[in-house]
């Protein structure tokens, strides 16, 4: 039993027995991160660089302390201080740096698809840690790795994803993977930030209120709005914004039930969420975070593994 | 396939190492069993079973331990993970490894570079169901057996448990 691919670049290209395989041996890694000494030899013969091109805090650090407890050796990269700033391509930047014997490549890009095109030309692993608009697939994986923690499994569950699905590549990830383990998908918030035809694409549900979409779910994983990403005016205000899809704790307290509330961070307070809805006990936010490294460690692992 | 021990025979095995583990340190505090996964389990439950049955009462700390991670040919095959479960610190602690069949010994080595990731033991202790002789790839011995065979590379050693495959059996097979 191996993955079905050398490479991770979305949640798209993998098969459900792959993404099972992934949850499971993160189940393992979990337990070696309790335990005194979190660390294991597996990775370490490889070599892994981490090419972030777009800022990032959680993903980056999760990365390498991933890589670290699997004894890899680790490189990292900055775009601000580095030679792209000189003018030098994706293409060649990455050549130089594999000739320097590098196995695997974390790559985070603003340009959706920089992932596939390296993965054409490369022969290094390339795991995908969020290409512009496209795919965030750790993410995905993380996020299902803490439903299943929380609910004791993914089949049959209801998650709503709420907030700025049209950029948003923590949506596209999640909803490829629920769906391929057969969780139902609402996707809620306003219509300027929802894609037309997204229901017949992947088979979810749509919907444009709130209140409606809670009541519905047992997960809600309430996205950040990403003004880096939103060239133009797609609502009248922040403020407008959280009165029409800003989860409050009056409007957790008036649901008849108590539903898991997650977000991927970095958390824009008093917009998407309010401060004492994610910091309460229904939040798994911190814990999604925790699992992040457990995850990626599962990941690094089967590919190295897969790529020899 | 050549039978090498019937299920009868295992349960009188079985409560034999479970004395000598004891015969060496009646007070077991000091003691720590770690079953190895996946099948070396099935050998520790039965032991651990045993102790309880022969002594009622008796304090046990025993634990379970998957070496995938610690492989040396993590890049040939993949193995699987099974769960870990030692909830407890081996600091100062006699452990004795629990595994069904000892080879080459390069599964015991994994053990013993996983197990420093749970404290510093002050002494380490190795109990198998098979040792097949001759056919080490590292220094390493037992201190507890249930039965030593001579096999050679293309015999394959299988041990069959109830809980998992319907009977409890040790059997040669030729390849």
């Amino acid at each position: 039993m191996q993955l079905s691919t050398r490479h991770l670049l979305g949640i798209k290209d993998l098969t459900a027995g792959d993404i099972s395989l992934i949850l499971q041996t993160a189940e393992q890694f979990k337990e070696v991160l309790q335990r005194p000494v979190k660390k294991v030899p597996s990775l370490r013969d490889i070599v892994v660089v981490n090419l972030f091109f777009e800022n990032s805090t959680r993903t980056r650090i999760s990365f390498e302390l991933a890589e670290k407890r699997l004894s890899a050796d680790t490189v990292n990269f900055t775009a601000s201080a580095s030679s792209v700033s000189k003018g030098e391509t994706l293409l060649d930047t990455v050549n130089n740096i594999l000739s320097m014997k590098v196995d695997m490549v974390v790559m985070r890009h603003s340009a959706s698809g920089a992932p596939h095109f390296l993965a054409q030309h490369i022969p290094a692993a390339i795991i995908n840690a969020g290409d512009g608009i496209n795919e965030h697939p750790t993410q995905g994986l993380l996020d299902a790795f803490s439903i299943r923690e929380k609910l004791g499994a993914l089949e049959g569950k209801k998650v709503a994803i709420i907030g700025d699905i049209m950029h948003s590549r923590v949506a596209q990830s999640n909803i490829y993977l629920l769906k391929k383990m057969g969780a139902e998908v609402t996707v809620c918030g306003p219509p300027t930030l929802i894609p037309r035809h997204i229901e017949e694409a992947f088979g979810i549900n749509v919907s444009y209120d709130l209140k409606e979409t809670l009541q519905w779910c047992d997960v809600a994983n309430v996205l950040r709005i990403q003004l880096e990403r939103q060239n133009q005016v797609l609502f009248s205000s922040l403020r407008e914004y959280n009165l029409a899809y800003g989860i409050s704790r009056s409007l957790l307290d008036s649901l008849h039930k108590e539903i898991v509330i997650m977000h991927p961070g970095p958390i824009n307070r008093g917009v998407e969420l309010d401060s004492d809805v994610a910091d309460s006990k229904q939040s798994i936010i911190l814990q999604q975070v925790e699992n992040g490294v457990a995850v990626r460690m599962a990941v690094l692992y089967l590919l190295a593994n897969r790529n020899n | 396939m050549k039978s090498i021990l019937s299920g009868q025979q295992i349960s009188i095995t079985i409560r034999r190492l479970a004395h000598q583990i004891l015969e060496n340190e009646t007070d077991t505090s000091g003691t720590v069993l770690i079953g190895l996964q996946p099948r070396g389990v099935f050998l520790s439950d039965r032991i651990v079973e045993a102790m309880h049955q022969e002594f009622p009462g008796i304090n046990v700390t025993y634990g379970k331990l998957d070496i995938t991670f610690y492989r040396d040919d993590v890049r040939k095959a993949l193995h699987i993970a099974n769960e870990t479960d030692i909830p407890f610190s081996v600091e100062g602690k006699k452990v004795v490894l629990i595994d069904d069949v000892l080879y080459k010994g390069r599964t015991i080595r994994a053990a013993l570079d996983a197990l420093l990731a749970f404290g510093r033991p002050a002494k380490v202790e190795l109990c198998v169901l098979i040792d097949r002789r001759f056919s080490r790839e590292f220094p390493i011995q037992p201190n507890y057996v249930g039965k030593s065979i001579d096999s050679i590379v293309s015999q394959k050693v299988r041990v069959f448990w109830n809980e998992k495959d319907g009977k409890d059996e040790v059997a040669l097979l030729e390849e």
